[in-house]
C-alpha cells in the first residue's frame, strides 16, 4: 500500500549505456506490426495468471486447518456428511481441486458455507457494484487531483508553493485510510454535520468514502507528475515551444504535460490493485454493504468459496484493467521500444 | 530528531507509569486530563500508555519487515540485474505480475492459513515464546514477503548500470566469479541507495501492519498496535458519544513517525540523486 510513491523513480544514475539508436522510419513501421502481438502475449498471459491465483487462493484456503462447520455445536457424522456433500468438500483434495476448477469454468463460484443457500455469484452481483462505484470515484478523485497539483507545484520550481505543495503530499502519503477516514467522520459528519456519517445509497454518502481513500493515492500521483514534470521541462523540445513564444500555460499544460503524463498512467495499474485493497478498510469505516466487508468476514467465517470468489473476481478485473491500461499507454507513447 | 524522540519514549516511556494504569480501572471514556494526559479507553485503561506500548509493535514490526523485504530485493534485484537479459525480462515480468496483484490479500489469507499451524508446532516443541506470539512472528514474515517489489526494482536499475563500470570489467579479468562481483563490487557501491529505500520500506510495512490491524486480523489482543487501537478509536465514535481522543492520539503517533521517516528518506534519496 504505502510503497507507490516511490514506485516510478527519477533515475538516480543515467543510464550509461544508450538505447541502440533505430532510424525513424523504421522504428514507426516497429510499432505498427507489434502492438498486436504485444497484447496478443499479454492476454494469453492472463489464463496463467488467473490460473495461479486460483490455485494459489485454493490451496491455502483448504489447507488451513478447521473447516467451516467446525465452529458450530458437533453435528451428527450422517447430517455433517451431507454438508459436506452439498458444499462439494468430500473427496480427495485433488478432487476437490478439479472440480473447483471446472466449476469455475462455468462461471460457477460455488455456494457460500456461511450465508446459507446463497450462491457466491448472487452476493457478488450485489455488493460488487458498490465497490465498483466506490473504486471508480476515487480513481477520479486522484487522478484529477494529483494531475492538477502536481502541475501546478511544477509550474513553479523553487517558489514557497512548490515547497508548500510537496509537504502537503507528503502529509497525505502519511495519513493512511483508516486515520484519514475516522478524523473525516468526525468533522465533516459529527461536528458539522455537513455530510453522512456512513451507509450507503445517496451521493452524498459517496463524497466521504471517495475522498477518504482517493487522497492518499493522489499525493503519490501529484508526487510522480511532479517529478517527471520537472524532468521534462529541462528538454529541448520545451526550450523550442518557449522559443516560439507559447506562454508558460501553454508550454506546460499542452506541450509538457502530454509527456510528462506517463508515469502516471503506467501507475494506473497498481493504483488499482490499491484502491480495491483500500476500500475493504473504507467500506469497514463508513459501513458500506461492499464486496470488502464480506471478504474480511469470509476470513473470519473460513467462507472459503466465498474468499475464493472474492480473490478472482479482484484479479479478474485487475488484470484486464491493466491489459487496458498498458494499450492506452501505447497508443500514448509510440516511442517506446517493443520489449 | 522527532524519529530518536519517538524510538526513546517507545522503548522507555512504559516503565514511567504506575502499574494501575494498565489495568482496567472505574473511569471508562474519561477524556484527556492531568491524570490520564490522553483519556482513558473502554476499560479504563490509560491511552497514553497503550500508545506508547502500542508504538514498539508497530516500530518492531516495521523494522524486522522492512529489513526481511531488504534481503529478499536486494538479492532478487542484484540477481535480475545481473544476469542475461532473458533472465532479467521474465524476473522483472514476474515483479510487474505481482505490482497488479492484490497482495495484502492474499497475505490475509496466507497468515490465517499459518498462524494455527505455527502455534501448534511451537507448543509441541516446547518453544514457549513462540506460542504467544505465533501471529506477530508469520504477521512479519509476510509482511516482508510483499514488501520487496520497489526495493528489487532500485537495485535492479542501478546493477544495471554499475555493471558497466570499468571496475567489474577489470574484475572479471582477474577471474574472480560471479557471485565475488557481486558480494565484493556490486553490493557495496549499492549500499547507499538500499539504505535510502530502506528508511522507505519502514513506514510502508508499519502502514500495512495497521492496516491488517485495523481490520481485526494483523495483530490481537492481548498485543496491541497503532493500528489495533486505531480500531477500537474508530468503532468508539458515533453521534452520541464522541470519544475523540480515542482517534487523535494514535493517529498523531502514527503519523509523527510516518512523517518523520518519510521525510527523512526523501531527503536523503533527492541528496543521492543530486550528486
Amino acid at each position: 500500500m504505502g510503497e507507490d510513491f516511490l514506485l516510478h523513480d527519477i533515475p538516480l544514475v543515467k543510464q550509461a549505456t544508450p538505447r541502440p539508436h533505430t532510424p525513424f522510419i523504421l522504428q514507426v513501421s516497429v510499432y505498427k506490426l507489434h502492438p498486436f502481438g504485444t497484447m496478443l502475449r499479454r492476454l494469453t498471459s492472463l489464463p496463467v495468471v488467473l490460473f495461479c491465483v486460483v490455485t494459489i487462493t485454493f490451496f491455502l484456503i483448504r489447507l488451513s486447518p478447521g473447516g467451516p462447520f467446525d465452529s458450530e455445536r458437533k453435528l451428527p457424522p450422517a447430517i455433517e456428511k451431507q454438508l459436506l456433500a452439498k458444499y462439494k468438500l468430500d473427496g480427495s483434495m485433488l478432487g476437490q481441486y478439479t472440480g473447483y476448477l471446472k466449476d469455475l469454468l462455468h462461471g460457477d463460484l460455488r455456494l457460500s458455507t456461511k450465508y446459507r443457500n446463497r450462491s457466491v455469484n448472487e452476493i457478488l452481483a450485489q455488493t460488487l457494484p458498490v465497490t465498483l462505484t466506490l473504486g471508480a470515484t476515487a480513481l477520479l478523485i486522484a487522478v484529477t487531483t494529483g494531475i492538477w497539483l502536481g502541475a501546478f507545484a511544477a509550474a513553479r520550481p523553487g517558489t514557497t508553493a512548490e515547497g508548500g505543495a510537496l509537504a502537503l503530499t507528503l502529509l497525505a502519503i502519511s495519513l493512511p485510510s483508516f486515520v484519514l477516514g475516522p478524523i473525516l467522520i468526525l468533522i465533516f459528519a459529527i461536528k458539522l454535520s455537513w455530510l453522512p456519517v456512513g451507509g450507503w445509497g445517496s451521493p452524498m454518502q459517496l463524497i466521504l468514502p471517495a475522498v477518504t481513500l482517493a487522497i492518499p493515492y493522489a499525493a503519490v500521483i501529484a508526487r510522480l507528475l511532479h517529478d517527471s514534470l520537472r524532468e521534462t521541462l529541462a528538454e529541448d523540445f520545451v526550450r523550442t515551444a518557449r522559443a516560439k513564444g507559447l506562454s508558460e500555460r501553454a508550454v506546460v499544460y499542452r506541450h509538457a504535460l502530454r509527456v510528462a503524463i506517463l508515469p502516471v498512467i503506467s501507475y494506473l495499474g497498481p493504483l488499482a490493485a490499491n484502491l480495491l485493497t483500500g476500500s475493504i478498510v473504507v467500506e469497514t469505516i463508513f459501513h458500506i454493504p461492499g464486496a470488502g466487508g464480506f471478504f474480511v468476514n469470509s476470513i473470519l467465517n473460513r467462507d472459503g468459496f466465498l474468499l475464493g470468489g472474492v480473490v478472482i473476481v479482484y484479479c479478474v478485473l485487475l488484470v484486464i484493467f491493466n491489459v487496458l491500461v498498458d494499450l492506452s499507454y501505447r497508443l500514448l507513447d509510440r516511442r517506446i521500444r517493443e520489449s | 530528531m522527532v524519529l530518536c524522540g519517538m524510538i526513546l519514549s517507545v522503548l522507555l516511556g512504559p516503565f514511567l507509569f504506575p502499574h494501575a494504569y494498565d489495568l482496567p480501572g472505574e473511569q471508562t471514556y474519561a477524556p484527556p486530563s492531568l491524570v490520564h494526559l490522553c483519556g482513558t479507553d473502554l476499560n479504563g485503561r490509560d491511552l497514553l500508555l497503550r500508545i506508547l506500548k502500542g508504538g514498539r509493535i508497530s516500530l518492531l514490526v516495521g523494522i524486522c519487515g522492512a529489513g526481511i523485504s531488504l534481503i529478499i530485493g536486494t538479492s532478487f534485484g542484484l540477481i535480475a540485474g545481473s544476469s542475461n537479459r532473458g533472465v532479467d525480462n521474465s524476473m522483472m515480468r514476474f515483479v510487474d505480475i505481482l505490482y497488479s496483484v492484490p497482495r495484502l490479500i492474499f497475505i490475509l489469507i496466507f497468515i490465517n492459513a499459518f498462524n494455527e499451524r505455527l502455534q501448534l508446532a511451537a507448543s509441541n516443541h516446547g518453544w514457549d515464546w513462540l506460542v504467544g506470539s505465533s501471529r506477530l512472528v508469520i504477521l512479519i514474515l509476510s509482511l516482508g514477503i510483499i514488501e520487496w517489489l520497489t526495493m528489487a526494482r532500485i537495485v535492479r536499475g542501478q546493477t544495471l548500470t554499475l555493471r558497466e563500470r570499468s571496475y567489474v570489467d577489470a574484475a572479471r579479468v582477474l577471474g574472480e566469479g560471479y557471485w565475488a562481483i557481486l558480494w565484493r563490487h556490486l553490493l557495496p557501491n549499492l549500499a547507499g541507495i538500499i539504505l535510502v529505500y530502506l528508511t522507505l520500506s519502514i513506514p510502508s510495512v508499519i502502514i500495512d501492519e495497521a492496516f491488517l490491524s485495523f481490520l481485526g486480523l494483523g495483530v490481537q489482543a492481548p498485543q496491541s498496535s497503532w493500528g489495533s487501537l486505531l480500531a477500537e478509536g474508530a468503532s468508539s465514535i458515533n453521534p452520541l458519544k464522541g470519544a475523540w481522543w480515542m482517534i487523535l492520539f494514535p493517529s498523531l503517533a502514527l503519523l509523527t513517525t510516518l512523517l518523520a521517516l518519510y521525510s527523512l528518506g526523501d531527503t536523503l534519496r533527492r541528496s543521492i540523486s543530486a550528486k
